[in-house]
């Protein structure tokens, strides 16, 4: 029954560019990802190395504000949500039986419009120095035009956050519709169904940063007057908009993670996870809240104790569902064999270190409190408690994880407990001081604090531990290295896993599943080996396997938009060479890259892909009766 | 455990801070009414954190995979009254907290601009200087806030420009100060002293360098400072130099007495602010730096280095430092 | 359960690529929902902020307005007529009706520009005030929502003329319609929010 395509393959960098297979675009995804967590984690160094000393002089006024603020839109943006959409890409469609995501091609696009969006926003450095108006870019500080920092901040997010934006669409239809038969919304995998939600959150939320940023913009290129006071603007309508998104992001940020933890403890404690139905619902149950309280981001504003009272109850709430989760972990693990691999350290510090978090996080929703705690160092030590100790631990814990499906090797165990315990010491006693460092009085976003208040020793044991987090890292880059060496020989289920991810071989083969599993209950893998099976069930017989074609255009389209972001950006600019004023002021490089742009998006439109189909006989064996 | 070592050592070796800037050692009613909030969330956080610590610990130990265990251990579902447990729990822990916190929500916002032995101040921040004006005694002030020890001090705040936000953390929490808008909040001061003020909003490159001092004096004090505003500075032989290139040079952006314009901050009292521009150490050495080159000290300060040799410089400081 | 072994040419197996590109774009518009209830947040915050400048009364001229109304919803109407005919399996119907309803569209943007363009001599300018800022911005993105939707349509009437009425091509008809129903219900929302409280 072979069809007459032809059949594109490329191979090399070609195949790297042009793929929309959703497990290379996940290995794509971290890698970018991690090169950008690199950096941020360098801006971070150059921080601590300022604040080592009182009165340092290393990183001081402006500059010392670009790398803070670098440090987090880069940690935030461009590190930690590419390397959690690289899980979800690598990983639920495996988990949910699919052979790949429902719009490979926008699965691309949505990839390189985050790297071209990210290197637009680094490029910054060195086209007159990045933003600095701090990752939250508070007008009316941020519409000052005589620094263009903020200019890349904003283009720079607009076109990653359009990846972002693309990203959650696509997961939210795949996991919505292309299940495996058999698995319904409750038969799901922890990290699907956080997946899921983490999909719905950036559904809403960043429509309305994507706004934020077009008045930021158009205050700053076109005189608007959004947040410009002195003509009628507002500046509390940014903080609204901003904190409406900003808020649900960090949720975005954090429900992958605990999802992975949910796997991870529940596959090496081999038990089940205790109280799924509750996990689901506590998972939705924090989806929904994360739009209930963006407010408490601005207890200090000024709106006035009502609204301060009604969003402290609604922040203290969010505590409820979190706990549940917290308490089902410790329970999946009662009465369990709890193995203390790399992947499980993880996992397992990252249940008292997020709940620690969580308690600054109640701390912190009582307004008068707060009022001390704002924009202070506790502030700081909260949210890196719970993004670094939450989100960062449950990607290096995924990683352990999932490294043998996704490259077909295990990770080095030696080195993996030396990444575990120096980044996680490091961690706390970087972070733990920090809490203390703003209880005694010392601002956040400062480059120096005062000597005789006896700030120094909290500082110094800061700097120290985040010096023990560089090595940690670097264990890890060199784990990544040395294990790439070694031959791909992973069994396809080293953990005696639970999903179906564990049910193909390691790494997957392209088509993923060369027959659609049938999926009998919960935990669809671990089921059908405790039935005696070594294999799942097939839902269909053995037949041709259609796979979309690879394609170059989502490169070029970002391309386009990378191009056009600039020519947008320095239509006003005074450029000295006279053809570069031409090319500019008469917005000609902003028209080539938008036509760029719906060229490519044209020939999408004209050229109907059908794709290509891989035959029985190409398939690694000859597979089950159906 | 191990994992607590370098957190308890930090710990022991902090102390509680310098009580002239620590939010844990408050100085005043707003910041230990705050304080109690403080410790009774994390008291309650702690008893949380503790019955989780004991789970943990007790599940690590004993579940621990042992040698030779290979039978799958028994897979539960759940445990109805557990769940419930642990959800009903927490929100009457959450309610123990609410109940104060809304209290003090309310208590901490309410205006006390027209109460009957109130101190009103009106705080106008810029990039990067605090100005106070007390508009009952018409007094315009920058960088020392002056107040009676004792007394409760009503705020109404605002920006000149970007957001700033004004804390006092020995006294009270923070609030915001937003252009084009006004906040209030209110502070009082038990004992005498001078109480470290900070900029708490990114502001620009001299965020760090924005600091102020509430000065907490005893009411006789306080009433002597505010009849000394109301009395011109005293120009002599020695110091009508420095009048002069100050009247020159300096009127038109800032004001001494009644005259000149309000851009930067009013120099009356000059001689006897705890700092030079909120960050330098007062001595001459510090004034002639700062008046000098005032981006070197404070990076993105609107100062514009003025055209002064080193005569006219000195002439100027003599003259400043008489401005008591 | 299981399908039969010869397949079709885009059919995955268990769901259809069309289907699920509709559904896909039911999603999508959820999120250009909350970008327009994003603008109108701001405009509602900022539409009494003149600055001394224009105001809503001053500047809004009801009856360009109502035509423009007029002209958008009679192209809600034509766009579903075509979707009827295609139905119908008629091929010049349908592309007869999309381009009605395109012409109606491109009336649509041109009085809007030409109403920008006004108020711009007049001196109400994105620059004048928070108000006039908030006003360009939510009116202007429903401009180009629709010029957007103008040239994909032309675009579109292009590939039926050549490939006609094929299951890709319903998909395509489908979710474009889908697109300018949606701007339709925004425009109703901008009408009734800014030119009609603008004015009373």
């Amino acid at each position: 029954m072979a069809h007459s395509h032809a059949v594109k393959r490329y191979s090399g960098l070609m195949d790297w560019l042009t793929t929309v297979d959703h497990k290379k675009i996940g290995i794509l995804y971290f890698l970018a990802g991690g090169i950008f967590f690199l950096i941020g984690g360098l801006e971070a160094l150059l921080i601590r190395i300022q604040l080592m000393f009182p009165d340092n002089q290393i990183f001081i006024g402006g500059t010392y504000n670009q790398i803070l603020t670098m440090h987090g839109t880069t940690m935030i943006f461009l590190a930690a949500m590419p390397l959690l959409f690289g899980f979800m890409n690598a990983i639920v469609p495996l988990q949910i039986g699919a052979r790949d995501v429902a719009f490979p091609f926008l699965n691309s696009l949505g990839f390189w419009l985050f790297v071209f969006g990210g290197l637009l926003l680094n490029l910054s450095w060195f086209l007159g120095g990045a933003p600095d108006a701090g990752w939250t870019a508070y007008a009316p500080l941020s519409s000052d035009t005589s620094l263009r920092g903020v200019d890349f901040y904003a283009m720079g997010l607009q076109i990653a956050g359009l990846g972002t934006l693309i990203g959650g669409i696509n997961f939210l239809v795949t996991i919505i519709n292309m299940r495996a038969p058999g698995m319904t919304f409750m038969r799901m995998p922890m990290f699907t169904w956080t997946s899921f939600v983490t999909s719905v959150l950036i559904l809403f939320a960043f429509p309305a940063v994507t706004v934020g940023l077009v008045e930021l913009t158009f205050d700053r290129l076109f005189d608007g007057n959004f947040f410009n006071v002195s003509k009628g603007g507002n500046e509390v309508l940014w903080e609204h908009i901003f904190w409406i998104f900003g808020h649900p992001e960090v949720y975005i940020l954090i429900l992958p993670a605990f999802g992975i933890i949910s796997e991870v403890v529940s596959t090496f404690s081999r038990k089940r996870l205790f109280g799924y139905s509750s996990m689901v619902f506590a998972t939705l149950l924090i989806g929904f809240l994360s739009f209930m309280v963006w407010v408490h981001h601005m207890f200090t504003t000024g709106l006035g104790p009502v609204a301060n009272g009604i969003f402290a109850v609604a922040t203290m709430a969010i505590a409820v569902p979190t706990g549940i989760k917290i308490f089902n972990w410790l329970f999946t693990m009662w009465g369990g064999q709890i193995i203390f691999n790399s992947s499980n350290l993880w996992a397992i510090a990252f249940i008292p270190t997020f709940v620690m978090g969580g308690m600054t996080g109640v701390m912190l929703a009582v307004p008068p409190a707060d009022f001390q705690y704002h924009d202070s160092y506790f502030v700081v030590a909260h949210f890196h408690y719970v993004i670094v100790g939450g989100l960062i631990f449950g990607i290096f814990s995924g990683f352990y994880y999932w490294w043998p499906k996704m490259f077909g090797r295990m990770l080095h165990e030696g080195l993996g407990q030396l990444n575990f315990w120096t980044f996680m010491i490091g961690f706390h006693l970087t972070f733990f001081p920090q809490h203390f460092l703003g209880l005694m009085g010392m601002p956040r976003r400062v480059f120096t604090y005062e000597t005789g208040v006896q700030l120094e020793m909290g500082n110094m044991a800061s700097s120290i531990g985040a010096f023990l987090m560089g090595i940690g890292t670097i264990a890890f880059v060199l784990n990544i290295i040395i294990t790439a060496l070694k031959p791909k020989n992973a069994p396809a289920d080293p953990w005696d896993g639970r999903s179906l991810e564990w049910s193909i071989p390691s790494p997957a083969p392209e088509y993923n599943f060369k027959q659609t599993p049938l999926v009998r209950g919960l935990d669809a893998f671990w089921k059908e080996k405790r039935a005696g099976n070594k294999e799942m069930t097939p839902a269909e017989p053995i037949g041709s396997i259609h796979m979309p074609s690879p394609t170059i255009l989502p490169f070029f389209m970002s391309v386009g938009l990378f191009i056009a972001g600039f020519g947008f950006m320095y239509a006003k600019y005074d450029f000295e060479n006279g053809l570069l004023a031409t090319l500019f002021g008469n917005h000609i490089i902003a028209i080539i890259g938008l036509v760029i742009t719906f060229l490519c998006m044209f020939l999408r439109s004209v050229y109907d892909d059908h794709g290509w189909h891989i035959e029985p006989e190409e398939l690694e064996d000859k597979g089950v009766k159906a | 455990m191990w994992r607590l070592m370098p957190l308890l050592a930090v710990l022991a070796l902090a102390g509680c801070g310098d009580p002239s800037i620590s939010a844990i050692d408050p100085q005043g009613p707003v910041a230990s009414e705050q304080f109690f909030l403080m410790k009774l969330s994390l008291a309650v956080m702690i008893f949380v954190f503790a019955v989780v610590m004991i789970i943990y610990i007790y599940v690590l130990v004993r579940y621990r995979k042992k040698k030779g265990q290979d039978q799958i251990p028994k897979q539960v579902e759940g445990n109805h009254v557990l769940e419930i447990i642990w959800t009903v729990i927490p929100i009457l822990l959450l309610i123990v907290i609410a109940v104060p916190t809304i209290k003090y929500t309310f208590e901490h916002s309410k205006d006390l601009r027209e109460e009957e032995g109130v101190v009103h101040i009106k705080v106008t921040a810029h990039q990067f200087w605090w100005q106070f004006e007390y508009p009952d005694n018409n007094i315009n002030t920058a960088q020392d806030m002056y107040i009676p020890v004792g007394k409760r001090v009503a705020l109404e705040l605002t920006s000149s420009d970007v957001k700033h936000s004004f804390w006092v953390p020995a006294l009270a929490g923070k609030i915001d100060t937003n252009p084009g808008m006004s906040n209030i909040m209110h502070l009082q001061a038990d004992k005498p002293g001078i109480y470290r003020g900070k900029c708490a909003e990114l502001c620009g490159a001299s965020h760090s360098l924005m600091d102020f001092k509430v000065v907490a004096v005893s009411e006789a004090e306080y009433n002597q400072w505010v009849e000394g505003k109301k009395t011109p500075a005293k120009v002599t032989a020695d110091t009508a130099k420095g009048e002069q290139v100050f009247k020159d040079n300096c009127l038109s952006c800032h004001a001494v007495g009644g005259e000149g314009a309000g851009l930067g901050p009013n120099l009356n009292g000059f001689a006897n602010r705890t700092e030079v521009a909120g960050v330098l150490p007062h001595d001459a050495a510090s004034v002639k730096k700062w008046i000098q080159d005032p981006q070197a000290q404070k990076p993105g300060t609107k100062m514009p280095k003025v055209n002064l040799n080193e005569d006219q410089v000195d002439q100027l400081v003599k003259y400043l430092e008489t401005l008591k | 359960m299981a399908h039969a072994a010869s397949h079709h040419d885009h059919d995955h197996g268990h769901h259809d690529q069309e289907e699920l590109k509709t559904f896909g774009f039911w999603i999508f518009l959820m999120t250009d929902c909350i970008l327009f209830a994003t603008l109108f947040a701001t405009f509602v915050v900022l539409r009494l902020n003149t600055s001394g400048g224009p105001t809503a009364e001053e500047l809004f001229s009801m009856p360009g307005i109502i035509a423009e109304t007029f002209i958008l919803l009679t192209s809600s109407f034509t766009s579903g007529l075509a979707v009827l005919s295609m139905q119908k399996g008629d091929k010049k119907g349908l592309i007869g009706w999309l381009i009605v309803t395109l012409a109606l569209g491109i009336a649509f943007v041109t009085m809007e520009i030409t109403e920008f363009v006004h108020m711009v001599h007049e001196g109400a300018t994105i620059s004048t005030s928070g108000f006039l800022s908030s006003f360009f911005t939510l009116v202007g993105a429903h401009g180009l929502h629709v010029s957007i939707g103008i040239v994909w349509m032309i675009a579109l009437v292009l590939q039926l003329a050549r490939r006609g009425i094929t299951s890709v091509t319903k998909r395509k008809v489908t979710i474009i319609s889908l697109y300018w129903h949606f701007l339709d219900v925004v425009w109703i929302f901008v009408f009734t929010v800014v030119y009609l409280m603008g004015v009373m």
